[in-house]
Parts: structure tokens; C-alpha cells; sequence
């Protein structure tokens, strides 16, 4: 069931999620998406630019994120704006563990008039944010 | 090296259109491990009131990659894409992208800039329908590190 924005109040928190990211789904993604950064699946062009080793694209991080509203609103349709800074990269280690992120999420603000609620998000890796100011905006009934 | 002025406040719009197709969006789902049944069940999708399969929102990226791409590799702009990384993203959505969409992307360059010894440039796309209504508005960022 979609949530209600009269039933909502600032501060709510979101069923949390996690996932877990492997040098196969980055893969996958960056054909899904049509990004060939080798970045993202080359730990030799990685490391020559001075990253520790292949990351996660920004906007595999991004996506992901998003999830935890989606998966709670079930209608992705309803997501009116959604904006990320890429603060750390998700670095993604040549192994069958991949890199595990966390994802929370609140309600960070309310707009009864406009119909919108601004959801929080926090995605965490080692312990550490990954994208700063992530904020999703939905129309909620 | 700092990127060409020229190009802030131009429009470069991409001459061919991104037509969403059914298994485009599943694929996409997919690969971020989100098994929500708009995006990989139609009849789903339609009894929700929808024409087709809905893209996952940040499906929008793929839509604009080529255009996108197109502009940022164009030498004249003197970006080093081996050492870009994604700074910031953002989007807007007119409406949701659906399966049967053919969706026209037109990247304006709204600001160069050097910061801390780095490259940025900041894009923001327009996504339309035929019809020319809007469907998405994307606003990147992309840094070149240590090249500013």
C-alpha cells in the first residue's frame, strides 16, 4: 500500500535496505546503462588513476539507493525529483563478496499544499556515507 | 587545461531518439537488483494504470548517455575523460518513462569551472517526447581530477 501523506510526519523512518555489489553486477550495469568507463571493471585503468580499485559506478550507487523509497511507495512513478552527490566511491574488490551498502531513509520534510514529501536518504559503506544530500521528492495523496 | 567557455549556455541536441524497449527496462531492473513488478511484468504495469513497463527512474541516465557522451567527447571541449568521475546528479521527472517511449535528449552546457585543481562541468539535459512535452530535466556534474 502507497503511504498516505496525512499519516506521515518528519523525522519517520523507512524499512531499511541493504545489497550487496559485485564486480559481475557492475558489469552488467554499466551494459544496462551504456557506461564502459573501465573504471568500473578494470582495476589496471582504476589503480593508474589513483583510485584503490575498480569502483561501483556513481549512478549504480544512486539507483540503488533509491530503492528504499521505491520499495516503499511500490510505485516508482510517484518519485518527482531525485538529487545525490557523490561524496566516496563504493569500492567493489575482485571477489564473490563484492561490497555490502546500507540504506536508511526518513522523512525529511512535508508539503501538504504541494502534495510532496522529501525523503532522506543515507547510503553507507565501511561504516562511511557514500552520497551526500540524498533526497528524494514524491507526490504522495 | 581548462574547458572551453565556449560551450556554456549552448544547446547540443542529439540528432536520434532513445526508443524504450520492454526487455531495455528489464535489463536495466535487473542490473540494479530491483525486482519491483512495474518494471519486468506489463500486465502489472497496465492494471497500474500505465501503457507499459515503467523504466526505473534513474533509467533517465541511459536514455541521455549518448548525447551526453557526444558533447563530452568532443574535443573541442578538452575534457580528459580518463580521469572523470561523477560529482553530482540530478533529476527532475515531468512523468515517468514508459516502455514504447521514443525520447529526444538535448544537453546544454550551463557552467565551466576549475576548483581545488580539478575540471567541472555541469549539464543539464532536457528529455522530450515527439510532441516536444517534457519528460525528464537531468542536471550532472562530472569532475576531471587533477586537471584544472
Amino acid at each position: 500500500m502507497t503511504p498516505a501523506l496525512a499519516d506521515l510526519t518528519v523525522g519517520d523512518v523507512l524499512p531499511t535496505l541493504s545489497y550487496r555489489v559485485t564486480r559481475k553486477q557492475l558489469v552488467q550495469y554499466a551494459g544496462a546503462a551504456g557506461d564502459f568507463n573501465a573504471i568500473h571493471w578494470n582495476q589496471r585503468v582504476a589503480t593508474d588513476v589513483g583510485l584503490p580499485d575498480v569502483i561501483a559506478h556513481g549512478m549504480f550507487t544512486m539507483a540503488s539507493a533509491l530503492r528504499i523509497v521505491t520499495d516503499w511507495l511500490g510505485d516508482p512513478g510517484l518519485v518527482k525529483q531525485y538529487e545525490v552527490r557523490f561524496t566516496r566511491p563504493v569500492v567493489v574488490a575482485d571477489d564473490d563478496q563484492g561490497a555490502e551498502v546500507q540504506v536508511s531513509a526518513v522523512v525529511g520534510a512535508l508539503d501538504p499544499e504541494a502534495g510532496t514529501a522529501r525523503i532522506d536518504i543515507t547510503s553507507k559503506f565501511n561504516g562511511q556515507t557514500v552520497l551526500g544530500k540524498a533526497r528524494a521528492t514524491v507526490a504522495l495523496a | 587545461m581548462a574547458l572551453n567557455p565556449e560551450f556554456v549556455g549552448k544547446a547540443f541536441p542529439y540528432d536520434e531518439a532513445f526508443c524504450v524497449g520492454v526487455e531495455k527496462i528489464r535489463e536495466f531492473a535487473r542490473a540494479i537488483g530491483d525486482d519491483n513488478p512495474l518494471y519486468r511484468d506489463r500486465d502489472a504495469a497496465r492494471a497500474a494504470g500505465y501503457p507499459d513497463l515503467v523504466a526505473p527512474p534513474t533509467f533517465a541516465i541511459a536514455v541521455i548517455m549518448k548525447a551526453q557522451d557526444k558533447l563530452l567527447f568532443d574535443p573541442r571541449l578538452g575534457l580528459n575523460f580518463d580521469v572523470v568521475v561523477h560529482g553530482d546528479q540530478r533529476f527532475v521527472w515531468h512523468r515517468p518513462i514508459v516502455a514504447g517511449d521514443e525520447l529526444s535528449s538535448t544537453p546544454y552546457v550551463d557552467q565551466v569551472r576549475v576548483l581545488g585543481g580539478n575540471d567541472l562541468i555541469s549539464l543539464r539535459t532536457e528529455v522530450t517526447d515527439p510532441q516536444g512535452n517534457p519528460v525528464v530535466t537531468a542536471y550532472g556534474t562530472l569532475v576531471a581530477r587533477g586537471t584544472g
